[in-house]
């Protein structure tokens, strides 16, 4: 039989029959209700975030509400600001403007190192370099976080491969003479804030590439063009066009690189004083100490501070560019 | 008298591509000139090369007499309006129009007031609070015209700004430009794909393909006398007759180019001509495109609308005046 034949003894319907059963059934109700699909979607991550997540972030709040009891150390379930006026006793106040001092600091340096990769990235490579970029940036985050700091101990002691390049180079008296100074310095890198924060910065880098990276893509080039056009030199292009435009960018791996240094507890634990950090503090707080207020309320620090961050930022009008 | 803008063969090689190719090119001051060509042939690199984005490979280029090989654009007193606007999105259209005054240092107030007269300029006075994001196509278009236009540009350079826009938004753009162009007698440069606005709005069109220059001239030039089979063609879609089809009516052996609407088409059985037959027939509105077949030779006729017209297939006479058949300086 002829395909002429069959069509002419069946002619095609206009609206095909539904493929039947339950999933023809749940296709259909899908393409009719699309906004029933999305709850149903949403609805696992939204009940992890919402319990799980934002849930324990609640407890954990409340929990800096309560105060403990200083001679049988049981806490008191009463609620009281007590345990936030113990955050600003000297000793506590230190850790907290020496953390916040620290994330600032190693933000800014990560946003100076990632600006010319992420630039380079984001307009100049293509292809097997661009590869190459994502690789190199993303390479040291597939190795494990802790085999990292300890191979920097190693790179940063005193009979480390830093010391005999310098040494190589002449160069010591430079390293001696910044490890004299009060604050920065100490005993060899190794174990002090300098050492924090060379790998604090190393560590979160990628964090601050990415979406500036990101953020860079965006940029038309033909607006570094119109620029160039209207007669600003590199230096004003700089800081009237990209620069505001990478902004987002920026301020969003800020985030990250601040946040992660306010509450990481492990690198300045192995590579630095031992004067402590905030992280430090609410992991002894809760756990040698078993002061879990005082714990919780070091913890609503960063968030805070986070907090204030963004509204500067967007006062700033760092989002106005999205 | 210097020329605006000045190539002395000129060439900008990407690798193995010329994307333009011993260019000499001279631009009159106060002239409103177009550089036409399909996509690829050059025009747009020949005008970022007068802008500064590009440097010749060879050649010089001077604008108003100064040499600009190895000046950046940001020392070129030239300014462009960017084929998609380019316009700042994170600035407010007063604060995009006043960009270039505010990179050269002009004082706030100053600035804001030129600002602001420039978009009365270009008809879009109280626009200077809103987002080039909020704007339209054709709204964008002017933001980008006014920014480019209160710096006081020696030379415009205006790379396809229309191309983006809807039919009679460009129509009334094409009589805006030429009309603010003649107001302001600034040396306009521009680029486009489009014949039709090449030979509207231009007081000189210059025909590229191939990274080449095929022909400078007016309009009428370009349009009445092509010098060669592509030009013909690219302008205005001649019928580009091959060199014996040429001899039997000119006596010399070289291509020829016919106008559509200088053909001629009658019935078959009247007088002497050329026999072909109709193909297929057009509805342009205004006039009838018919396409025909002179025995193998595929022509195009343009008739006014509303003239009797034969069936297709049918064998019609063509006629045409001799002077209109013109002849190409391109070798048979």
């Amino acid at each position: 039989m002829s395909l002429d034949a069959a069509i002419s003894r069946a002619p095609a319907p206009a609206i095909l029959p539904g493929s039947g059963g339950l999933r023809g059934a749940f296709s259909d109700l899908f393409w009719r209700r699309p906004k029933f699909l999305l709850a149903l979607m949403l609805l696992p991550p939204l009940l992890w975030l919402g319990i799980v997540y934002i849930g324990s972030l609640i407890a954990l709040l409340l929990q800096s509400f309560f105060s403990i009891d200083e001679f049988s150390g049981l806490i008191n379930r009463q609620f009281t600001l007590k345990t936030y006026g113990d955050l600003f006793q000297p000793a506590n106040l230190d850790i907290i403007l020496r953390t916040v001092t620290m994330a600032a600091l190693v933000t800014f340096a990560s946003a100076v190192i990632a600006f010319p990769i992420a630039y380079y990235a984001a307009r100049y490579a293509r292809g097997r370099w661009k590869a190459l970029f994502y690789l190199g940036v993303m390479l040291p985050l597939w190795s494990s976080y802790l085999v990292k700091i300890y191979a920097w101990k190693l790179i940063l002691a005193k009979e480390g491969i830093l010391t005999w390049l310098l040494a190589k180079l002449n160069l010591l008296w430079l390293l001696d003479a910044w490890l004299s100074l009060p604050i920065v310095g100490g005993n060899s890198l190794s174990v002090s804030f300098t050492g924090t924060f060379i790998v604090f910065v190393y560590v979160w880098l990628p964090f601050m590439i990415l979406p500036v990276q990101a953020a860079l893509e965006r940029v038309p080039g033909n607006l570094v063009e119109a620029s160039s056009d209207l007669g600003a030199s590199p230096g004003q292009t700089f800081r009237n066009v990209l620069f505001p435009l990478a902004l987002p960018g920026i301020v969003a791996g800020s985030i990250f690189t601040f946040s992660l240094t306010l509450g990481d507890y492990i690198i300045p634990q192995i590579i630095g004083t031992s004067r402590l950090f905030i992280g430090q503090a609410v992991y002894s707080q809760q756990g040698t100490a078993g002061n879990i207020p005082l714990a919780a309320a070091f913890t609503v620090v960063p968030i805070v501070i986070m907090g204030f961050y963004l509204w500067g930022a967007k006062r700033m009008g760092a989002f106005d560019a999205l | 008298m210097t020329s605006a803008v000045s190539f002395n063969q000129v060439s900008r090689h990407f690798g193995s591509v010329r994307a333009v190719d011993a260019v000499d090119l001279e631009i009159v001051p106060g002239e409103f000139f177009a550089m036409l060509g399909p996509s690829g042939s050059g025009k747009t690199t020949c005008l970022r090369l007068i802008a500064g984005f590009e440097q010749p490979t060879a050649g010089s280029i001077s604008i108003f007499g100064e040499r600009a090989e190895g000046v950046p654009p940001y020392r070129r007193n030239v300014n462009t309006v960017f084929q998609d606007y380019a316009l700042f999105p994170h600035l407010n259209v007063l604060d995009n129009v006043a960009y270039g005054l505010m990179v050269k240092g002009v004082g706030k107030a100053e600035r804001l007031k030129a600002a602001e007269e420039a978009l009365s300029l270009v008809r879009l006075p109280g626009y200077g609070a809103r987002r080039p994001g909020q704007l339209s196509g054709g709204q964008r278009q002017r933001v980008a015209l006014a920014r480019a236009l209160v710096n006081q540009p020696k030379v415009l350079l205006l790379d396809e700004p229309l191309g983006a826009l809807d039919l009679k938004l460009r129509e009334n753009m094409q009589e805006e430009l030429k009309s603010l162009q003649k107001a302001l007698g600034i040396t306009f440069v521009f680029v486009t794909h489009d014949q039709g606005e090449a030979l509207s709005m231009a007081d000189r069109v210059a025909v590229f393909n191939d990274g080449r220059i095929m022909q400078v001239g007016t309009p009428e030039d370009i349009y009445q006398r092509p010098n060669t089979r592509f030009v013909a063609d690219f302008v205005g879609s001649s019928n580009v007759l091959p060199p014996d089809f040429v001899q039997r009516f000119s006596g010399q052996h070289r291509w020829g180019s016919l106008r559509p609407e200088s053909i001629r088409v009658s019935s078959a059985a009247s007088g002497d001509g050329v026999a072909a037959r109709l193909i297929g027939t057009n509805y342009l509105g205004a006039t009838t495109r018919l396409a025909l077949d002179a025995d193998g030779l595929r022509l195009h006729a343009v008739v006014p609308a509303g003239m009797a017209l034969p069936a297709e297939g049918e064998a019609v006479m063509l006629t045409f005046n001799r002077e209109s058949l013109h002849l190409m300086d391109e070798p048979a």
